[in-house]
């Protein structure tokens, strides 16, 4: 995935559309002031609902740099900015952040990355490991470890201890290797005693 | 009769005893009245005859200003000499939103310098949206010796320099509570600015700043202070310093933590829980900034005794919510993100039967290719399980006239209703109707209502029912709704107790704002932007009302006659003198 996330743009980019697609929106405009308005009385077009997700729709909202199909109306929803910001700046950092680890394997020549934060489980992340390295790994279980196969997932924590993959919650398992690497046959046992 | 409109009062000697029809000495009376604590009551007994208008202004030590600009400092002074805490609020609530001009004024200086004068021994100060020097606090720190207690919310205008200064000169300093503030976050020690004796503190809040602080100074800090009541630290905390912290405060009632994403072995975890099982005494919990939720599991213990649940930084899902709500049984107050989804409310309502106020929070505010979050079903399901629910703030994307019936129905004793249904102008989305009958079941069913914030698509007849039932309500917040004047009127007219209006993008003009004439004097203020109003209107008012301060912000390049942004508010000192050139400030003369 990427992200032009390195100057937090991305919570305040104006899109026409999601992510990735090209379709302009087809909603209307939230109410938006225009300023030209010159009589105090109504006009209908003002007044009138278009239709189920629209309200007014104007032009030329002042507050907005930028003129988009869809403008942001300024102060909604109404959010403190502290809070907006606070928000804002966590999600950009979990966003921002990549966890490439260096994955090795026993026998091969050469060692690939991956990108931990791409996968949501275990599960997940030994496919992906078995369709890179085109082997299998098999099922883990707590009392023997990944039976079934001749390999075994190991990783490198942040003491420097090589560990089994699979005995820690996932979520903390990301943030604790640093490094993988695929043993072989009764290597990858050993570990379990 | 309205105080406001009284004359300014020169406090009178105090009469000798003989020429007196009073029964009791002035010193009885003003120990008697010295006992009431409420603003309310002592306005009241103000107005009874001079001598009790006397007594009360000697007896009373706290102040309590809501709009800074609807009274001097001299005036002020003179009325209470013998003040020593002042509570006041500076900007229109919608400057936190970006809708008021950055230098439009509220600085607190002015007023300093006139306390530094006439109350000398001021102990404490608590500012909400006023804009705080630099300059400022450090003239606060060196100019008032017994200075103890320091609060600013939603405040600008300083930095960590000015905390330090109060942290260097303030000696008695019990309170030091800094929350949601436009802060020019210099990093610096401002911590370290305190003495190495220093132990006075009570209650320390710094969870807005983004920057470090000095934690050995910290750790210090909280093992010299035994009365710390209140510890509330940022996010660059870790869970590993949290701990230390805590191992010296046992006697905290609130907590504010600090990440909890820190890596833990299972020595630091259990070392942790162990930790949080001697913090019994805690009845409110914040923080959880940037949360692992696998180590959710070490707060249980500490949450036996919580009334009060901010989550509202911390994304949770409804799963990891409903596990710890299942730890709080005596909760009253839930913040949440609406992360934790419909499902996260309903354990809401399983698990919290004594709750009475609920803020969900949107994390995506401004997405709204975003279809998560919470809907009407999460609400409803909250009021089934949470009878005594009175306080509610609910963001969400989609809502039913149908749902809010329930609701009230479920929950009658609402005091204060704030729904945002975040897409301006959006109908019921099942019916395709205006949401006017969930508004008008919430102040037909609610007695008590006494805040209330309105959204999605209305028409007239939601302002129609607000005039005519919301008897109470003393503050109404309306965005992208009516129809014509009639809707305004229709508030201005029935709402007997309305204090403070505010109104961003509506087709009110001229005829609804004038409709409101003699009513402005007995409210605190009206704010109306992106309406129909022009400058003859305002013009008008300010005419026929010269004790009403008529301001009009003007957006630049936009027509000469339109009044973007009006706000209107009593005041007893005048048309302000301090106003930035994009304020007119309109004159009745």
């Amino acid at each position: 995935m990427a992200y032009e996330g390195d100057l937090n743009l991305k919570a305040t980019e104006l899109r026409l559309g999601l992510p990735g697609s090209d379709e302009p929106r087809k909603k209307s405009t939230p109410s938006v002031r225009s300023n030209k308005r010159a009589s105090p009385e109504i006009s209908e077009e003002s007044r009138t609902r278009s239709n189920s997700s629209a309200s007014i729709a104007e032009n030329g909202d002042r507050d907005i740099c930028a003129p988009p199909a869809k403008a942001q109306v300024v102060g909604w929803p109404p959010i403190r900015s502290y809070r907006k910001n606070c928000f804002q700046t966590q999600q950009n950092e979990a966003e921002g952040t990549c966890m490439y680890v260096k994955v090795s394997v026993d026998g091969a020549p050469y060692l690939r990355k991956i990108d931990l934060k791409v996968y949501k489980s275990y599960p997940e992340l030994l496919k992906a490991l078995e369709n890179m390295f085109k082997l299998t790994i098999g099922e883990y279980s707590e009392r023997e470890g990944y039976n079934g196969s001749n390999y075994s997932p190991t990783y490198e924590d942040k003491d420097g201890d090589w560990m089994l993959v699979g005995d820690v919650p996932w979520e903390m398992f990301i943030y604790s290797c640093k490094r993988l690497r695929i043993v072989r046959g009764s290597e990858g046992r050993g570990l379990r005693h | 009769m309205d105080p406001y409109s009284k004359r300014k009062k020169e406090l009178p000697e105090r009469p000798p005893e003989s020429t007196r029809p009073s029964p009791f000495p002035d010193e009885v009376l003003e120990l008697v009245l010295g006992l009431l604590k409420s603003n309310k009551d002592r306005s009241s007994v103000s107005l009874v005859c001079k001598d009790w208008y006397n007594a009360e202004s000697w007896s009373r030590t706290h102040v309590f200003i809501g709009n800074c600009y609807s009274v001097s400092p001299e005036i002020v002074a003179r009325r209470f000499p013998k003040i020593r805490s002042v509570t006041l609020k500076g900007k229109p609530r919608f400057s936190d939103f970006n809708l008021v001009p950055r230098n439009w004024g509220a600085d607190i200086q002015s007023w300093l310098v006139v306390f530094a004068s006439k109350y000398p021994f001021l102990e404490e100060l608590r500012l909400k949206r006023m804009t705080v020097t630099d300059e400022s606090l450090e003239f606060l720190a060196l100019n008032f010796p017994n200075f103890k207690a320091l609060s600013l919310l939603s405040c600008d205008g300083f930095s960590t320099d000015g905390l330090a200064a109060i942290a260097t000169h303030c000696k008695n300093l019990t309170e030091l509570d800094i929350q949601e503030n436009g802060i020019d976050d210099k990093s610096g020690n401002w911590l370290g600015c305190l003495p190495e004796n220093f132990s006075s503190l009570e209650v320390l809040n710094f969870a807005n700043l983004n920057s470090d602080v000095n934690f050995d100074a910290l750790e210090r800090l909280v093992s010299r202070c035994k009365s710390l009541k209140v510890l509330k630290v940022n996010k660059n905390i870790s869970l590993e310093q949290l701990q230390r912290l805590l191992v010296c405060t046992p006697q905290l009632t609130e907590l504010g933590t600090g990440s909890i994403s820190q890596e833990l072995t299972e020595r630091q975890y259990t070392e942790l829980e162990n930790t949080f099982k001697h913090c019994k005494n805690l009845d409110t919990l914040s923080g959880l900034w940037e949360v692992m939720t696998p180590y959710l599991p070490v707060l249980y213990p500490a949450c036996t005794n919580l009334t009060f649940l901010n989550l509202s930084y911390a994304a949770l899902q409804g799963l990891e919510l409903a596990n710890l709500l299942r730890h709080c049984p005596q909760l009253r107050r839930l913040w949440v993100l609406d992360t934790v989804e419909d499902k996260g409310l309903e354990a809401v309502g399983s698990n919290c039967p004594l709750l009475e106020e609920l803020r969900v929070f949107p994390a995506d505010p401004f997405d709204e290719e975003i279809v998560h979050g919470v809907t009407e079903a999460g609400f409803v399901a909250v009021s089934y399980g949470c009878r005594r629910l009175h306080y509610v703030l609910y963001f969400c994307r989609q809502m039913t006239n149908a749902a809010v019936a329930t609701i009230v129905q479920n929950c009658p004793n609402f005091t204060h209703f704030r729904l945002c249904i975040m897409n301006p102008g959006q109908p019921d989305y099942m019916t395709n109707e205006p949401m006017d009958e969930a508004f008008g079941a919430v102040v037909k069913t609610c007695s008590k209502l006494q805040r209330l914030s309105v959204s999605g698509l209305l028409t007239d007849l939601t302002f129609e029912y607000v005039g005519r039932y919301a008897k109470n309500l003393e503050t109404l917040s309306v965005a992208f709704a009516g129809t014509s004047d009639w809707g305004m009127q229709c508030v201005l007219g029935g709402c007997t107790k309305l204090r403070k209006l505010e109104i961003r993008d509506c087709p009110f003009g001229n005829a609804a704002l004038l409709s409101g004439l003699e009513k402005y004097e007995s409210m605190r203020s009206l704010w109306m932007s992106s309406c129909n109003v022009t400058m003859n209107g305002c013009r008008l008012l300010a005419r026929e009302m010269p004790r009403l301060n008529v301001e009009v912000m003007k957006e630049e390049g936009s027509d000469d006659s339109q009044a973007d942004k009006v706000y209107v508010y009593r005041s007893v000192a005048g048309p302000r003198r301090d106003a930035p050139p994009s304020v007119l400030t309109l004159s009745g003369i």
